[in-house]
């Protein structure tokens, strides 16, 4: 069966995802304009890149070498590096439990992320948080916690700080489908709603909460009706699909940047791995196993290969080196990570306060 | 011939004080995430759903407040919902639904009513999660008249004071300890209790000094007093049990006999458990009557870290324990001067 990536005007229901929550409904090739070949390229390289650094971390948490929990992205590393296309100096970020693509896609080093999920004082959160507290300021990415849904009123904020700047800088929340059963996300919307503040919530709906199915959860299976409740602009697209990723953020930012207030993407994608941890079945939901077959096969990275090669814009060379490129530079910074100091003794107590005030400006 | 005893693990023994409940007692539901999942609360409440149906064990979306309240509403109105927060940090969404609503409705009504919800929430620390997956709090919620808060630390009383909980028409935070899972035990018959007759309880008795600690902190105080006892140095040990409302006169009683406290809490310093412990202690006893200054053991005031070296420094342990306790008794000639 064959759907289109994004909805068109007459499908849009915000209660339904329709034909994108049905694994085997997707096209090959992807609907790329020539004029974003390039993005793509470099996405693409992005993409094989956070898919490699997950695979290093899943086999040393199998190996028991990393021992923090790791809520691993691969499968799901179109809809970070789509978003992080249109985030530019002066933006800030949010993430939650499942972040390492989005600190990988905005630019942030291999090496920090490997580091902090050994609890090395060279990582990115210099040991003090591993995989699941990750924070990259000068990439723009000002936190990821795991208390689900802790980070969406915080992001709000940060737009709030945004428009008050006046630089027409923006905010962008990442979290999933479980954390819109929180009140803290329906507070959330409905303020920056009001505010008009310039925040972009970015879902990723993967179905699961867990060990839970969405149908488990909540009486649709799109999130989109939220905004819609909160007068907040929405879209929805193939979140497998990197391009229709970007043609839905683009617009959506370009509303963000003209003061139109915030705006919503549902992405539309699936796990490969258990909810946390290395093993791809742990904690089965309702009939994942068959799911995960049919979703690997709606795989972000080869469709835009596939589709990249058909457009003349790639060739297999180029391809294979991306990958070797990829675990080449993983590699190394694991080596290099490996051979880091932990923190010493007395961070645990002299990172708890600043001990600074506020200078006069 | 002689029967090998039967011993029961601390989660199993969870799960019995739930069997128990929901087959004695219609009005018993429990509801909170990850109640039909094979792995998300330990063996804790193994296949309960496909026992009881997944009527009276509801698993949830990620809805910690509102689920909360929900139970509180429904122990207003005849059931004694057990809510479950796989996660002490998790359960913090909803405190206002504990603090505010469930620990004040009787007093603020005028005592004329009950709302007898119990809050399970699960403490699992450790495994390099850090600051927000390692939270215990339980001095925090000690704090609240109108709560009452649990804390077993042997398989017996984890099944019977949830069972004590859930019976009580007070509302109440019932923590248990991952770290207690290993435990195991031959468990005597049920027997129903109420919660308002439990208390601390003296585990192991000596003249040489008293620990006192609570949850997997007794636990280590208990281990900690074999250790001296092996020294030549006899502990009275004190379980707290319930910490709140918190009945001291075990603990008195203990300090003047032995004229040495050491408190252990596996929560922070400041405004701690630990704190009260000698607080009320301290109250009570002529500092004439103490031989040393009492000490506490406690968590360094300072989030969890990740990183393995700081993460195995920054729990109390047996080793620490006896080395405090022997410095006490060491200390003879310190005073209140
Ligand atoms: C407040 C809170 N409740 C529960 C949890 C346990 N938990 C961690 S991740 C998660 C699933 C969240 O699902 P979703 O938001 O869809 O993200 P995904 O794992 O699918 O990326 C849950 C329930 C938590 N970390 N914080
Ligand atoms: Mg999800």
């Amino acid at each position: 069966m064959r759907a289109s990536s994004a909805d068109t005007s007459a499908e849009r229901n915000a209660f339904s995802l329709g034909n994108l929550a049905d694994a085997g409904s997707y096209h090959e090739p992807l609907l790329i304009d020539p004029l974003d070949n390039e993005a793509l390229m470099s996405g693409l390289q992005r993409m094989i890149l956070i898919r490699v650094v997950e695979e290093k971390i899943g086999d040393m948490v199998s190996q028991g070498v990393v021992k923090c929990p790791c809520h691993l992205v691969i499968g799901q590393e179109a809809p970070a590096v789509g978003v992080a296309g249109y985030v530019r100096k002066g933006d800030r970020v949010f993430g939650a439990h499942r972040s390492h693509g989005h600190f990988l896609a905005l630019g942030g080093s291999p090496h920090g992320l490997l580091a902090e999920v050994q609890g090395k004082d060279t990582g990115v959160s210099r040991g003090m948080g591993g995989s699941m507290h990750l924070i990259d300021i000068p990439n723009g990415l000002f936190g990821t916690v795991p208390i689900v849904g802790a980070t969406i009123p915080i992001a709000v904020g940060a737009g709030i700080a945004a428009k008050m700047d006046g630089n027409g800088d923006m905010a962008v929340s990442f979290f999933g489908d479980g954390a819109t059963e929180e009140g803290a996300f329906h507070e959330s919307m409905n303020l920056a709603s009001t505010m008009k503040a310039p925040v972009l919530f970015v879902c990723e709906n993967n179905f699961f909460s867990s060990h839970l199915h969405i149908n488990l959860r909540q009486p649709d299976s799109s999130v989109c009706r939220y905004a819609e409740a909160h007068r907040v602009g929405w879209a929805r697209a193939d979140g497998n699909d990197l391009a229709a990723v970007r043609t839905a953020t683009k617009e959506a930012v370009e509303a963000i940047r003209a003061g139109e207030g915030p705006r919503f993407l549902e992405l539309v994608t699936y796990r490969w791995r258990g909810h946390v941890g290395h093993r791809e079945d742990e904690d089965v939901g309702v009939k994942r196993k068959d799911d995960l077959a049919a979703w690997k096969l709606r795989d972000p990275i080869s469709r835009l290969a596939v589709s990249l090669e058909a457009n003349g814009a790639l060739d297999r060379q180029q391809l294979k080196r991306f990958w070797t490129e990829a675990h080449t530079v993983v590699e190394e910074a694991w080596a290099e990570a490996s051979h880091d100091q932990y923190p010493p003794a007395k961070a645990l107590l002299s990172r708890v306060y600043s001990g600074t005030m506020a200078r006069k400006r | 011939m002689k029967q090998t005893p039967v011993t029961t693990g601390y989660g199993a023994a969870i799960r019995d004080g739930f069997e128990y409940l929901l087959q004695n007692h219609p009005s018993v539901f429990t509801i909170g995430q990850g109640l039909w999942s094979p792995w998300y609360v330990g063996n804790s409440m193994t296949d309960l759903d496909s026992q009881f149906g997944r009527e009276r064990v509801i698993d949830t979306p990620v809805s910690e407040l509102g689920c909360t309240g929900a139970a509180l509403g429904a122990a207003l109105c005849g059931y004694r919902p057990i809510v479950i927060h796989p996660r002490v940090d998790f359960m913090l969404l909803a405190v206002d639904q504990i603090v505010t609503q469930a620990a004040k409705w009787r007093s603020m009504f005028g005592g004329q009513v009950c709302a007898p919800i119990t809050v399970r929430a699960i403490i699992n620390r450790g495994g390099e999660q850090g600051a927000q997956h390692s939270q215990s709090l339980q001095s925090w919620f000690a704090h609240i008249p109108g709560l009452r808060v649990v804390m077993p630390s042997t398989p017996t009383d984890a099944r019977d004071l949830l069972i004590a909980s859930v019976l009580s028409d007070d509302p109440v935070l019932y923590l248990d300890d991952r770290w207690l899972y290993g435990l195991e035990e031959e468990l005597p018959p049920i027997e129903e209790r109420n919660l308002a007759q439990e208390g601390p309880r003296l585990t192991r008795t000596g003249q040489d000094l008293t620990l006192v600690g609570c949850s997997y902190s007794a636990h280590l105080c208990r281990e900690a007093a074999a250790r001296l006892s092996a020294n030549g140095i006899e502990c009275d040990v004190i379980d707290i049990r319930v910490l709140n409302p918190l009945d001291s006169t075990l603990m008195i009683k203990s300090a003047k006999k032995t004229g040495r406290v050491l408190a252990v809490d596996g929560d922070w310093r400041s405004c701690g458990m630990a704190a009260e412990v000698i607080a009320s202690i301290s109250e009570a006893v002529d500092p004439r009557v103490m031989r040393a200054a009492p000490r506490r053991v406690t968590l360094p005031d300072a989030p969890a870290p990740t990183s393995s070296p700081l993460e195995r420094s920054y729990y109390p342990t047996v080793d620490y324990i006896v080395q405090r306790a022997l410095a006490l008794v060491g200390a003879q000639q310190e005073t209140f001067e």
